[in-house]
């Protein structure tokens, strides 16, 4: 039996809250950490510091490299003490310090003494240090001791041999494939833990040759791997196996599934579940497939341990989504965990039931969820009711049931997501289903007369206004908007006025009485109310021409033609001058970063630290820079700015991407360049166009960089004229010329002499995508119906055989560069056939609506229908005429 | 998906959510006060729930988390989405059974705090960059809890003061009995 190497004194017993540590402070530790240099070492002592220093690292205190390194010197001292407790706080030590790679020299010496030495615990912990600090020069030299550690007879020395490739793989990948003979032998140990390690490292070594992972997995299967962990990761391999084979074509049966099937026989429960998990994410797994992999699942449903419940139920809710019938045989099972102890497995299991349930066992489950609902946490139910919303799209017969249960728990407690998804789920479900359109309003209405979140109840009464005028009876829902004029804040009082005006606009009937209600709002304290009312007043009082009707209808109910974040920065920057602020000149590209921003951080934060995009590149930087250039101020309007496209490849000696900024009859290319020789300074660099297969363009300017020094990116630029508003395409070859001066790196400074030169850069093509810009509309189907049905243009397409739907639709996006609503650029997998909506507008200021339908036969070819409809004929003909070309 | 397993970050917690010994091994959480957040959000969501008896398992910003408490310690592995489960709960075991061992069943925020060498030593040896090193209870305590005087070493290399101090060890102990 262990004891612990460090006891203390028992003195403080009596104190309530003793801690070893209470009131330790760095400072004091690091004086402390004097005694290392001591001639004569204590190591329990020694031992107690260095737990303190771990203790105030782990604390989240950190050292300064002075700190670290002093630290790190006297801690190297403590290696001529033969203590072996102490020896093992020392590696400790040395790992969290992390030393730089000059410190590093003083310790290797040690280490490989103890690597050499025959106590196995120094080897296998001198290992694990030693990988963690060497470098390549070090590597090499020591190469031959870490080859002999892998083959040790000793299992742990030889598992830190293994484990430490695996970490050196990355940086080191070529010394460490060298290992392979002595990796492989590791993998018929008998130890459990070195078979697994050695796997691993054999894997990982030969991940990028495709053929000898499918070898290693095919000589694995037969079943000379036994330990759980390896099995496991057996399971993994062979499942990228049958990926990469399906991918390149190898059809019929899968030859590997029957090794996969096996593993649901296996002793231990991880590698059972790896393999119903491995099974059930197969691409096209037949049900016959799954079946008894379901089977394995769902046996775990039942068992006492929740952590492979919950591991079951998970899967089995994956596998809901895509084949919801394999599933249904667990339901009763899945009811009954509905009233599990732990949280996340009853709502993974509720949301599975929802997903597998048939028309008749909805009100059965929807009882039970009543029940539950009141005591989970408002995370779970927000999850719940997404799943009631889909469900009730899938069963429209069901919508009674669903939404009073909508309605119910919208009344009960809740924070504002839970609710926001709730009253999400009400609307779209008034949206799709038509008959649930009054009493879905009725509920809402209700909830606004007692609704904390202001938000909520402004978005409640915007829908009020487009929904209710049209409905068999308005006027009931005139005293639900009334009342809030008089009970609520001034936002939502602001909000209310609008929708009164609305139905006092739709309905004949109640305009005078709209009338008298708005009339008594002017008296508002707040402006904004007062404003809207007046305003109202006077567009609902006006003669009803027609010229004025169609003004004010598309005033009151017509979307915001530009995205608000611009319409926000645009107003910011107005200056209050006697120039009437013009809405036309806010920016209509739809800036889709912050979407990916969420996604990112949803997903990882390295994807954040990688690229923080320059705040300059942003469209509104790029007309703050064109217009700061005397050649280019006269071009109008910039009307769209490209993405970069790079024309170096990557780790050249000049890396030069370009931006392509479209006018009205102009064209610039910003060339943004950087000199990546710290040994070179180019001077006067530009970039010489041949537009020979331009046939519309001409140059018209170009503005060199006169100084390009190391590592800081400039800019060039050349001007192009073309006709006026027309989508003028073409290709163009670009060559960077410039003046090389070498550059004494010590000093800084350029020679004075320098060499005319030229760099031959990829071509670039201005295409009809660019002409497009990339505008969304809040409502598809309201845009879609306001434009004139006379002037739409249907032709169907021959996509030939693609991968996939999702790669067809991409394609398309891709050619006319706009932007995809409601998120229907997404299609769900084995789809066979697509709807997807576009919006964008087009050069010249045209609004251009797009509705793809696409269909995929058994062969994979696509077809697709494209209906344009653009507020300019000719535009939806140009649509067609791209379509046709591309 | 990582191919092997990969272990995101090891908890020790008190019963107010302070840190005991908690080791991460990715970037997902740059910053102390990310890994702060983290654990408090981890603390707080489970904080109410039984896991006394059974390892206990919940799904946390697109990680699984597996815990397990005893007295005023609270037990934390987590993995990405993607993990196996049941690997993550057997690295719990083998840890939460480890330090069982080495506390010779008090296992309680005091006795973790006088043996805190010892809990930073079991971390070390259950995960290594993340990678599972061992998950036998008895070989991690084999190799964290470590005489501090090598077994195998014969007496005659022991020095005076080693060896007084292993004396006086195993008195208290027997008095301790």
């Amino acid at each position: 039996m262990a004891q612990p190497l460090v006891k203390k004194d028992d003195d403080h017993d009596d104190e309530l809250e003793y801690s070893p540590f209470m009131g330790i402070e760095k400072g004091a530790v690091l004086q402390e950490a004097r005694i290392f240099n001591d001639s004569q070492v204590d190591p329990r002592r020694c031992s107690q510091v260095i737990t303190k220093l771990v203790y105030l690292l782990n604390q989240g205190e950190s050292f300064t490299k002075v700190e670290a390194t002093q630290v790190f010197f006297s801690v190297t001292k403590l290696f001529q003490s033969e203590d072996t407790g102490l020896r093992r706080m020392v590696y400790l030590i040395i790992k969290e310090l992390s030393p730089s790679p000059d410190e590093v020299i003083m310790v290797t010496s040690s280490l490989v003494k103890d690597i050499n030495c025959n106590i196995e615990m120094y080897k296998a912990n001198a290992i694990r240090v030693l990988c963690r600090i060497i470098d390549e020069s070090l590597l090499t030299h020591f190469e031959r001791i870490l080859k002999q550690a892998i083959v040790d007879k000793n299992p742990v020395v030889s598992s830190a041999a293994l484990v430490s490739g695996l970490h050196l793989l990355k940086t080191y990948p070529e010394i460490i494939k060298k290992w392979n003979d002595e990796v492989q032998q590791g993998i018929h140990s008998r130890s459990s833990l070195v078979q697994f390690h050695a796997l691993a490292l054999t894997h990982q070594i030969r991940l990028n040759d495709r053929l000898a992972v499918s070898k290693l997995v095919g000589s694995l299967t037969s079943g000379s791997v036994r330990a759980p962990l390896a099995q496991c990761l057996l399971i993994r391999y062979t499942s990228q196996v049958i990926r990469d084979m399906s991918n390149h074509g190898q059809s019929g049966e899968r030859p590997l599934y029957e090794f996969l099937e096996s593993c649901l026989r296996h002793r231990t429960e991880m590698v059972i579940l790896e393999a119903a998990r491995a099974i059930t994410e197969l691409d096209g797994v037949t049900s016959r497939e799954l079946t008894p992999a379901i089977t394995v699942l769902q046996l775990f449903l039942s068992s006492p341990r929740p952590v492979l419940r919950f591991a079951a139920v998970r899967t089995l809710n994956k596998v809901a989504m895509t084949h919801p019938m394999a599933v249904t045989n667990c339901n009763i099972d899945m009811e009954s965990l509905i009233s599990d102890q732990n949280r996340s497995i009853a709502t993974l299991a509720i949301t599975t039931l929802l997903k597998t349930g048939n028309e008749s066992s909805v009100e059965r489950l929807m009882k039970q969820i009543t029940n539950f609902m009141s005591d989970i946490a408002d995370e779970f139910k927000t999850v719940v009711v997404e799943a009631i919303r889909s469900l009730c799209v899938k069963f429209p017969l069901k919508y009674r049931f669903l939404m009073t249960f909508l309605s119910n728990v919208l009344r009960e407690e809740g924070g504002f997501e839970y609710k926001r998804a709730i009253v999400d789920s009400i609307v779209t479900i008034i949206r799709d289903i038509p008959d649930a359109k009054e009493s879905g309003l009725l509920h809402l209405c209700e909830f606004i007369e007692d609704c904390e979140f202001t938000y909520l109840s402004t978005q409640i009464l915007h829908f009020l206004g487009i929904e209710g005028p049209n409905t068999s009876d308005p006027s009931k829902y005139i005293r639900y908007i009334y009342n809030r004029v008089h009970l609520e804040n001034a936002t939502v009082r602001a909000a209310a006025v609008s929708t009164l005006a609305k139905f006092g606009f739709m309905v004949e009937s109640l305009k005078p009485r709209i009338t008298v209600l708005l009339k008594r709002c002017i008296y508002d304290s707040d402006d904004e109310v007062r404003d809207r009312a007046t305003l109202f007043l006077s567009v609902l009082g006006g003669d009803d021409t027609v010229d004025t009707d169609k003004d004010s209808k598309e005033f009151l109910f017509g979307s915001l033609e530009v995205p608000l974040v611009n319409m926000e920065t645009s107003l910011k920057n107005y200056e209050p001058s006697e120039e009437v602020f013009d809405i036309n000149s806010v920016p209509k590209e739809v800036k889709s970063q912050p979407l990916a921003e969420k996604k990112a951080q949803g997903k990882k934060p390295t994807g954040l630290g990688a690229l923080p995009a320059a705040p300059s590149s942003g469209f509104d930087g790029y007309e703050k820079l064109l217009s700061s250039i005397p050649e280019f101020a006269a071009f109008g309007k910039l009307f769209k700015s490209s993405s970069h496209v790079e024309l170096t490849e990557a780790e050249t000696e000049y890396a030069v991407n370009v931006v392509k900024h479209i006018f009205d009859s102009h064209v610039v290319f910003q060339y943004n360049c950087t000199n990546t020789i710290p040994e070179q300074l180019l001077e006067r660099v530009n970039v010489i166009v041949d537009a020979s297969e331009a046939e519309e363009f001409s140059e018209a300017a170009s503005k060199a960089l006169n100084s390009l020094p190391y590592d800081s990116p400039g800019q060039a630029f050349v001007a192009f004229e073309k006709p006026a508003g027309v989508p003028a395409v073409g290709k163009f070859s670009n060559t960077l010329t410039f003046v090389v001066k070498e550059v004494d790196t010590s000093t800084g400074e350029a020679e004075d002499d320098g060499v005319e030169d030229e760099y031959q850069l990829e071509d670039l093509e201005i295409v009809a995508a660019d002409y497009m810009v990339k505008v969304g509309v809040s409502n598809f189907r309201n845009a879609w119906e306001s434009m004139d049905e006379e002037d739409e243009h249907v032709d169907e397409y021959g996509l030939g055989q693609r991968e996939s739907l999702g790669e067809a639709i991409k394609a398309v996006i891709d050619l006319l560069g706009m932007q995809s609503c409601e998120g229907t650029e997404t299609v769900p997998s084995n789809a066979r056939s697509h709807t997807c909506l576009l919006s964008g507008v087009y050069i010249g200021n045209v609004k251009v609506l797009v509705r793809a339908q696409f269909g995929m036969d058994s062969t994979k070819e696509i077809a697709m229908k494209l209906a344009v409809r653009a507020e300019d004929v000719s535009v939806a003909e140009a649509i067609h005429e791209i379509v046709a070309n591309g | 998906m990582e191919l092997p397993p990969k272990v995101k970050n090891i908890l020790l917690l008190d019963s107010e959510g302070k840190r005991i010994a908690v080791k991460y091994y990715t970037d997902d959480w740059p910053t102390n006060a990310a890994k702060e957040a983290f654990e408090k959000t981890v603390f707080t969501k489970t904080q109410k729930t039984n896991a006394r008896a059974e390892v206990e398992v919940t799904a946390l910003e697109n990680n699984i988390i597996v815990y397990k408490f005893v007295e005023d310690l609270h037990f934390f592995v987590t993995g990405g989405e993607e993990e196996n489960e049941l690997i993550l709960a057997c690295v719990l075991q083998g840890l939460f059974d480890a330090v069982n061992l080495l506390l010779r069943g008090n296992v309680d925020k005091r006795e973790a705090l006088d043996n805190l060498d010892l809990i930073f030593l079991c971390i070390d040896e259950i995960i290594d960059g993340g990678i599972v090193l061992e998950t036998d209870a008895n070989v991690i305590v084999g190799k964290a809890g470590i005489n501090s005087v090598d077994p195998n070493a014969p007496l005659s290399e022991q020095t005076i003061s080693q060896a007084f101090a292993t004396a006086r060890e195993h008195f208290t102990r027997s008095l301790m009995k």
